[in-house]
């Protein structure tokens, strides 16, 4: 089973990938004026890309678990879950700023005096550096420096999550679920002890 | 159940304030005994039963009892009342409501002279309710009001809107609407009213009480402490709707700034 799941994501180049991965921008635009996200579709527009993007932080958190203790090698792919990642945060912290908030006064205040907001802030700038440098050149420039960078995606997803628990009001269980993923993966990469 | 029919006067009708469409009012709610999303109620809150439905009337009351919610109806006078609805969220609707008012309710049971605030119940249906399997909140949602606010002419219960009886996603058959407080004080499907001489826990306040007060009425210049009140974005404008700064009191200032006069509106939220 493992072993044709590694044959097939062989076979699979990774622009499959992209273009997989940046359909729901299309969809979501048009469900967003077609009525499909409902009477307010800036607020749904802002959660569902978070969702997204949250969902492939952890998809890429996952790569590393899964060729560990299943053997299964995606590891080809992880580039890309990272930088559709980083667009569709970037795309998520663009909507709120243009079209959710949209007061320039008010986007600096929000950011500074809303912790989740900063919170969130601070997820994006992480992945700032990741995303420049997730390409050959700066991987052969940096050699084991790149790595040690890389780890900040450890902290972005973190972020993410305690910026997801924090927004909801009441106690809710969806972003919980989300946090505990994040949290899982992490753990699961932790050295093995002998 | 009655018809919601529009009848009588038409109180506090308001400056040319243009209601939003039946379906976004009925699309888009918070109710969260039905799921947190804002589509959940409009998807499960079918399963509730209505009928029939009774209002348990007690505490600080000369008739207390088990109120028929069509026995209500008949001594009701229904009328439309078109409110601005802000909620919390910092999102906004204009809400074209028919029902009557709480005071004409709470005359009807006798109020005594020891009643000083009234406690609302909603109805708490396991069952039928797929909300309340998550601790969301404290179940069952509870809400009060202090006498004079449950008393003020603005203050109703709503049966109806656009003319046809309340949808069960709005809270039928019969809420609270206070329009100059957050939305989340306009409890839903009322079905116990409880006159006491002491302040009554609500359930947000329960919930977080630094971020909800008792009177949670609606101020631009006291923030949530995790968003700005300071505007608020109107319901079904699309995608390029822009903000518009909130009003104190959400527009009723001139109405009801007298039962707050000698306290601090910025502290005692």
């Amino acid at each position: 089973m493992i072993d044709r799941l590694n044959t097939v994501a062989r076979r699979v180049p990774t622009w499959v990938v992209y273009i997989v991965g940046l359909l729901p921008i299309p969809w979501l635009l048009f469900q967003a004026q077609t009525g499909g996200l409902g009477a307010e579709p800036i607020k749904a527009l802002v959660k569902e890309l978070g969702l997204l993007a949250l969902q492939l932080l952890i998809a890429g958190l996952a790569i590393t678990p899964a060729r560990r203790y299943l053997r299964l090698n995606l590891i080809k792919f992880r580039r890309a879950l990272g930088l559709l990642a980083f667009i569709y945060v970037s795309l998520h912290l663009l909507v709120w700023l243009v079209l959710d908030v949209g007061i320039l006064s008010q986007i600096w205040a929000d950011i500074l005096k809303r912790p989740y907001i900063t919170i969130g802030m601070a997820g994006f700038a992480c992945l700032v550096p990741l995303a420049a440098t997730s390409n050959n050149f700066s991987i052969r420039k940096l050699g084991a420096t790149w790595r040690k960078l890389h780890r900040l995606t450890y902290l972005a997803a973190i972020l993410a999550g305690v910026h997801f628990i924090w927004l909801v009001k009441g106690f809710q269980i969806e972003p919980l679920l989300y946090m505990a993923a994040i949290l899982a993966l992490l753990v699961l990469r932790l050295p093995k002890r002998r | 159940i009655g018809l919601a029919g529009i009848a009588g006067r038409t109180s506090a009708a308001p400056e040319g304030l243009e209601p939003n469409s039946y379906e976004d009012i009925t699309s888009y709610n918070n109710y969260y005994e039905f799921g947190t999303g804002k589509d959940d109620p409009a998807r499960y809150a079918d399963r509730l039963t209505i009928e029939p439905w009774t209002v348990q009337i007690d505490g600080l009351v000369d008739k207390p009892g088990a109120y028929g919610f069509d026995d209500i109806m008949q001594q009701m006078t229904i009328e439309e009342r078109i409110y601005r609805f802000r909620c919390v969220e910092a999102w906004s609707m204009v809400v074209p409501w028919n029902g009557f008012e709480l005071a004409d309710l709470l005359n009807m049971a006798g109020v005594q002279s020891g009643a000083k605030y009234v406690s609302f119940e909603t109805a708490l249906r396991p069952d039928e309710m797929p909300g309340v399997a998550y601790n969301v909140l404290d179940w069952p949602y509870v809400e009060g009001l202090r006498l004079d606010e449950a008393m003020h002419p603005l203050t109703i219960m709503a049966t109806g809107i656009y003319g046809k009886d309340i949808p069960k996603q709005n809270g039928a058959p019969l809420r609270l609407v206070v329009p100059w407080k957050y939305g989340y004080k306009s409890i839903k499907s009322v079905v116990r009213i409880t006159l006491t001489d002491t302040q009554p826990p609500t359930s947000w306040n329960k919930a977080n009480a630094g971020e909800y007060g008792f009177y949670s009425n609606v101020n631009p210049e006291v923030d949530h402490p995790r968003w700005s009140q300071a505007s608020e974005r109107v319901i079904g404008g699309g995608l390029f709707s822009k903000r518009i700064p909130t009003l104190m009191f959400n527009g009723y200032e001139a109405e009801v700034a007298d039962l707050y006069a000698g306290m601090d509106v910025s502290k005692d939220i």
